[in-house]
């Protein structure tokens, strides 16, 4: 029995704040719930579902009491900011499986209006595994640069080579309206602004903004009977990378296990995709991404990034909302790829829009692409 | 192998130390570096654990490292809001993989940061953080 293909996205809605002193993160999820729902055209009468993550380890029972929920399955999983992505695989499992009708995924943070410094923070001690890092102060910044480094040193990447992706989804954000950085900028804009943690420049890390949004998924069969076309999920996979026993290579990321079964199961190639919503937490990590799914040859990235390739018009546009690095990064930004994602197949992005997108590919990374971190991908695509 | 002084107080977090990694930590506070090697199965593993993962052997020997390696990968820390390390920016994060195979997290010290580079050849010092905790790091090789 598969999941794949009997499970449609059938409502999105993405929160338009990026500051919002005044809400909490409740607040965040219930409106963005409502938005989804109105834009599924279901009422939240109909959810026999629900998940979400970053509320702590049973802030899930607080959130449903919240939206007065009584859900028959319900998913918290924790995995970073792919755990979005995950629970639309989770969700097509459960809807296929008979476990539910409605799942409704929600999100909310008000991470920037709490000034909370997710990439420069110093990290706790919480796991076994923390006690062997921790110590010598490993920021969330700090582990993707090592994956940085590493990539320059093997492959010969460049500053510019990773400050182009930056250049691209703030080309991407200056169309959306939404976007919380919309003026221009350029390579040497990048490799002006000050380094964080070396290789990697300001400009090469997510912003930081408050946000929410949610999801509704249901049967592919509901779903054609509801408010807006659907968008069915095709195929999808997880992976978790680590140290293991102590002698990781660091460019053997999650998606390079993720992203094959992803597309084999969906039964499509690189070639089928018509977009992608890659978790751009820092440049390094498209680059990183797109290497390990697939799309061209390690140490590739770089020129495969270059000269515009990954825009609008390009061969293979990449987060056409402006991204992590331009649009929103409340802290777990898988949310929005699948929201971006559907509403490119649906055709409804406008100036943003990706001409007749059939396929897209969401990839949500979540934790630390240089220690340990977890790798999402779903394929989406047209019924 | 000499000791690099830290100015108390200590400000940034400590490792614990259980029944697991006490092997580990006690060791270091003798100023020698150890990782695990399966009595039964041969692998090498770190950081240590109480069960091998990949035999699930829990008869767990000890390897005595030479203290020598090379940078797998570093990078300048220019910020860290977390107390201790916003005092001694910038900092040098390190992955070091030793002569004898495990890579394990460190910092680059008795180096300028601009001087280090992948490849380099480093040596441990330890770092006796806190009467307690002694911390291995690494330094160019002499």
């Amino acid at each position: 029995m598969s999941a794949w293909g009997k499970v449609a996205v059938a409502g999105v809605y993405e929160h338009p704040t990026r500051f919002a002193p005044d809400k909490t993160a409740y607040q965040l999820h219930v409106e963005s719930a409502r938005g989804a729902l109105a834009d599924a055209g279901l009422a939240i009468g109909d959810v026999d579902a629900f998940f979400t993550s970053g509320v702590g380890p049973i802030g899930i029972l607080s959130l449903a009491q919240h939206l007065n929920l009584r859900p028959c399955h319900v998913d918290s999983q924790a995995i970073g900011g792919s755990s979005f992505v995950s629970h639309c695989l989770h969700a097509a499992a459960a809807i296929a499986g008979g476990l539910c009708e409605v799942a409704l995924v929600t999100y909310g943070s008000t991470a920037a209006s709490e000034r909370f410094a997710i990439g420069t923070g110093g990290g706790g001690l919480g796991d076994p595994p923390d006690h062997f890092e921790v110590p010598f102060g490993p920021t969330i910044v700090g582990s993707y640069a090592l994956v940085a480094q590493r990539h320059m040193h093997e492959y010969g990447t460049t500053s510019e080579q990773l400050a182009e992706i930056a250049v691209t989804m703030r080309r991407h954000a200056t169309m959306n309206p939404d976007a919380k950085y919309r003026d221009p900028i350029t390579v040497e804009h990048v490799l002006a602004s000050r380094v964080i943690s070396s290789p990697l420049h300001l400009l090469d890390c997510c912003i930081i903004s408050d946000g929410g949004g949610a999801l509704v998924l249901t049967s592919l069969e509901r779903a054609r009977d509801l408010a807006k076309p659907p968008v069915v999920i095709l195929g999808g996979a997880e992976a978790v990378q680590h140290h293991g026993i102590g002698r990781r290579d660091l460019l053997e990321i999650a998606a390079g296990q993720s992203g094959p079964l992803a597309l084999a199961r969906a039964g499509v190639t690189h070639a089928d995709v018509d977009c992608c919503m890659i978790y751009d937490s820092y440049t390094i990590t498209v680059l990183a991404t797109l290497e390990a799914l697939g799309f061209c040859a390690p140490g590739e990235g770089g020129a495969f990034c270059a000269g515009g390739r990954i825009g609008l018009g390009g061969a293979l546009p990449i987060n056409t909302d402006g991204g992590g690095l331009s649009s929103n990064h409340p802290g777990m930004r898988g949310m929005f790829l699948v929201i971006e994602a559907t509403k490119q197949l649906r055709g409804e992005r406008g100036a943003m829009q990706v001409p007749d997108a059939e396929i897209a590919l969401v990839h949500g990374t979540g934790g630390m692409l240089g220690q340990r971190h977890s790798g999402v991908t779903m394929i989406l695509g047209r019924p | 192998m000499t000791e690099s002084k830290t100015e108390r107080p200590y400000r940034k977090p400590l490792p614990r130390v259980d029944e697991e990694s006490r092997g580990y930590w006690e060791a270091l506070q003798r100023h020698e570096l150890y990782f695990q090697r399966c009595r039964d199965c041969g692998t090498n593993r770190f950081p240590p654990r109480a069960v091998c993962p990949v035999c699930l052997s829990s008869s767990t020997g000890w390897v005595r490292a030479s203290g020598t390696g090379t940078v797998h990968s570093f990078t300048v820390t220019y910020q860290n809001q977390a107390p201790g390390f916003r005092d001694e920016l910038p900092y040098v994060l390190a992955v070091v993989e030793l002569a004898e195979g495990p890579r394990l997290m460190t910092n680059i010290v008795d180096c300028a940061p601009d001087a280090v580079r992948i490849g380099m050849a480093v040596e441990v010092v330890f770092d006796d953080v806190t009467p307690e905790v002694t911390l291995a790091k690494f330094r160019p090789a002499a």
